[in-house]
């Protein structure tokens, strides 16, 4: 039965803070084993929706069912099977690696042997062995983050829940975490994780794309790309901050990027002739370019269904890679 | 409640309690430093009180009087005047607290006993200094007729050297426990939340009286340790009589730890954070200390003043506390404030029953 493949399936979801409608009548479906992927910027709704789905808010309207249970009402018991990493560190700081998983292991109700080799096995895995005894407040952030996963996965959930998990990482520290987050998935652990780096957007199985507390897009990366409501389009000339400036103007460009000595343009879709438009619009500006299709990417995806840039409306100073 | 989950909160609580130099040493120096401030520094008995005389008959007879007084400890004798201004620019200026006045016909009034003989003009702006005024208004002067009507007897019970200490320490248990055990354990409670573990907690299945139990576990301690180390001191310092059962003056101790804890409990679920926990348990604490009858006495205040005291645990500590240890009373004795103590801790955590919830909004 398909139905009962469905991990979390939620319908009509809303949450209204005050004036503020966090998110708004969100539907959404991920199945087992998936890596599901919450891709939106900063303030869209993430971190509220994924509140809501392990029972940490109240929603304001809609029916949302984990695991085959209706949230809120079987919250509790569902708690024994997620798993939930939250954006900021959540462990204790003035305690060290072991003591933070053996008071989680406790909180869980493993036993003390099965909480021992559980621990063991867990900071092999994570490559935290050598530093037990070491405080988690003098960790680095990519040790912070094993360690934050580490405790989200100690009692086996089916679910896990990762709002932003790699935001005060550094890339390679954020490329070993992803790979850990595929472990799981293979051993038959449901993910959901919300981002904003494209990267990791692209490694999901699937991605649903917030934008001001709705889900304007869902499927997966290829396809998303696939079916991109827009035109890239790579542009060739000698002056390319020149035809940036003239092609502020024409109606239809989503958005421009310079790239080297090449101009990238996202037509919109509901443009007629892309190529042409702006071969012309370029000759009336006394530019000459060759104007070749540019591969899609999530970047465009996301432009295209939200009609504005990811990274415009994200303070990229609050996280740095 | 599950007894594993207990035990690794309140393992938790004392391993960051041990980490936490700052709170650690707070837990010991708050009961020592108040111990010798208030039992050497802080001296409601009034000693040495800078004065004048004004001596205007200089008569053998008024000469030993000032004489006798100065020997009382009460007064510093520091000048000797010649002049009524001269007397009034030294209060004025505030060198002295007091002044002895004493008339040129000092000896006809001391035999006619018609006029008083003595002046004692006081700085009124003292309140402390106006009580040692009456306490000198008692003493008899030499030779003075019916002298035996002006001989006022203080009797003074349970404290009969009068040593400020004895009345001090066991109110200052009260006072000790009250500002560490609200103040600590509401920002002990707040800081989860504050510092974001309170939102990985809450998507576990701990419940959240079992964090809250575990984390005051540790304080119920604690409390027992400042008590003791107060006792312990008060003894060796002071040598303050304990009259009553040891036993029950630690169930008394018990029974107001429990009371000051539910404050914090309740405190902690008002504040948002431990800013706002440490400015809320202030707000508590100020109140106690100045309506219990630890810094002025209860009989003393307005009515309202006192039912307002009522409400405060720390007024009935006080009674339990000076009772025990004073008086040598028994707890069936003071079973009311017993029974007050009981009913505030029942009434602090109804409250904050209801205001926990396992959720972030």
């Amino acid at each position: 039965m398909p139905g009962n493949d469905l991990v979390i399936r939620a319908e009509g979801l809303s949450k209204r803070f005050g004036e503020l409608l966090a998110v708004d009548q969100l539907n959404l479906s991920v199945r087992r084993a998936e890596v599901f992927g919450f891709l939106g910027p900063n303030g869209c709704g993430k971190s509220t929706t994924i509140r809501m789905l392990c029972g940490l808010l109240l929603p304001s309207a809609g029916r949302i069912e984990v695991l085959g249970s209706q949230i809120p009402r079987d919250a509790e018991a569902l708690k024994r099977r997620i798993g939930y990493m939250t954006q900021k560190f959540s462990l204790y700081e003035d305690l060290s690696i072991s003591e933070n998983l053996e008071f989680l292991a406790a909180i869980q109700g493993l036993d003390r042997r099965q909480a021992r080799l559980r621990i063991d096995e867990l900071l092999q895995r994570y490559w935290l062995g050598d530093r037990r005894k070491q405080l988690a407040g003098t960790l680095s952030g990519g040790q912070k983050q094993r360690l934050a996963l580490a405790g989200a996965v100690l009692h086996k959930p089916d679910l896990l829940l990762l709002d932003e998990p790699t935001s005060a990482v550094d890339p390679q520290s954020r490329r070993e975490f992803w790979d850990s987050l595929f472990e799981l998935a293979d051993a038959g652990t449901t993910l959901l994780v919300s981002t904003h780096y494209m990267d990791e957007a692209e490694r999901c199985t699937r991605l649903g794309i917030l934008d001001r507390g709705r889900l304007v897009a869902d499927g997966s990366p290829s396809e998303l790309m696939a079916n991109l409501p827009g035109h890239p389009l790579l542009v060739e000339c000698h002056q390319p901050r020149l035809a940036q400036q003239a092609l502020q103007s024409l109606s239809g460009v989503l958005a421009l990027t310079q790239v080297g000595n090449a101009l990238r343009v996202l037509m919109a879709s509901t443009a007629g002739e892309p190529t042409e438009q702006i071969a012309a619009h370029l000759k009336t500006a006394g530019i000459s370019a060759r104007i070749t299709a540019a591969a899609a990417n999530l970047e465009d995806v996301f432009v295209s269904v939200t009609q504005r840039p990811l990274h415009a409306t994200q303070p990229t100073a609050d996280h740095p890679a | 409640m599950n007894l594993r989950r207990l035990t690794a909160i309140v393992l938790k609580e004392l391993r960051q309690l041990r980490r936490d130099r700052l709170t650690f040493a707070m837990i010991i120096g708050i009961p020592t430093l108040q111990l010798v401030l208030f039992g050497y520094a802080i001296n409601m008995d009034v000693r040495n009180l800078d004065a004048a005389v004004l001596d205007q008959s200089n008569t053998a007879r008024s000469r030993e009087l000032v004489a006798a007084m100065g020997a009382s400890q009460v007064l510093n004798l520091r000048y000797s005047l010649s002049s009524p201004a001269q007397l009034q620019e030294l209060l004025r200026q505030g060198r002295i607290s007091l002044a002895l006045v004493l008339p040129r016909d000092f000896e006809r009034r001391l035999e006619q006993a018609d006029r008083p003989a003595l002046q004692i003009v006081v700085d009124g702006s003292d309140q402390v200094v106006q009580s040692a005024a009456r306490q000198l208004a008692a003493f008899p002067l030499p030779g003075r007729a019916r002298s035996d009507v002006n001989s006022i007897e203080v009797l003074n019970l349970y404290n009969p050297q009068r040593l400020a200490p004895i009345n001090t320490v066991p109110g200052l248990i009260g006072v000790i426990l009250t500002m560490t055990m609200v103040m600590f354990t509401a920002i002990a409670l707040v800081r989860e939340r504050e510092r974001g573990n309170m939102e990985m907690l809450i998507t576990t299945p701990m419940s959240p009286w079992e964090l809250t139990l575990g984390k005051v576990l540790p304080f119920v301690a604690i409390g027992l340790l400042q008590a003791s180390l107060v006792l312990l001191l008060g003894k060796l310092l002071f040598a303050v009589p304990l009259r009553g059962s040891l036993g029950e003056l630690y169930m008394a101790i018990l029974v107001f730890i429990c009371a000051s804890l539910a404050l914090g409990v309740l405190v902690s679920t008002l504040a948002r954070s431990q800013f706002q926990a440490m400015q809320m348990a202030f707000f508590t604490f100020l109140p106690q200390i100045l309506l219990s009858g630890f810094m002025f006495p209860f009989a003393g205040m307005p009515k309202l003043a006192q039912w307002l005291a009522e409400l405060l645990p720390l007024t009935h500590f006080l009674r339990l506390v000076r009772g025990i240890m004073l008086r040598g009373a028994n707890l069936s004795e003071l079973w009311p404030a017993l029974a007050a103590l009981l009913l505030f801790t029942l009434l602090a955590l109804s409250l904050a029953v209801t205001r926990v919830r396992k959720r972030l909004d």
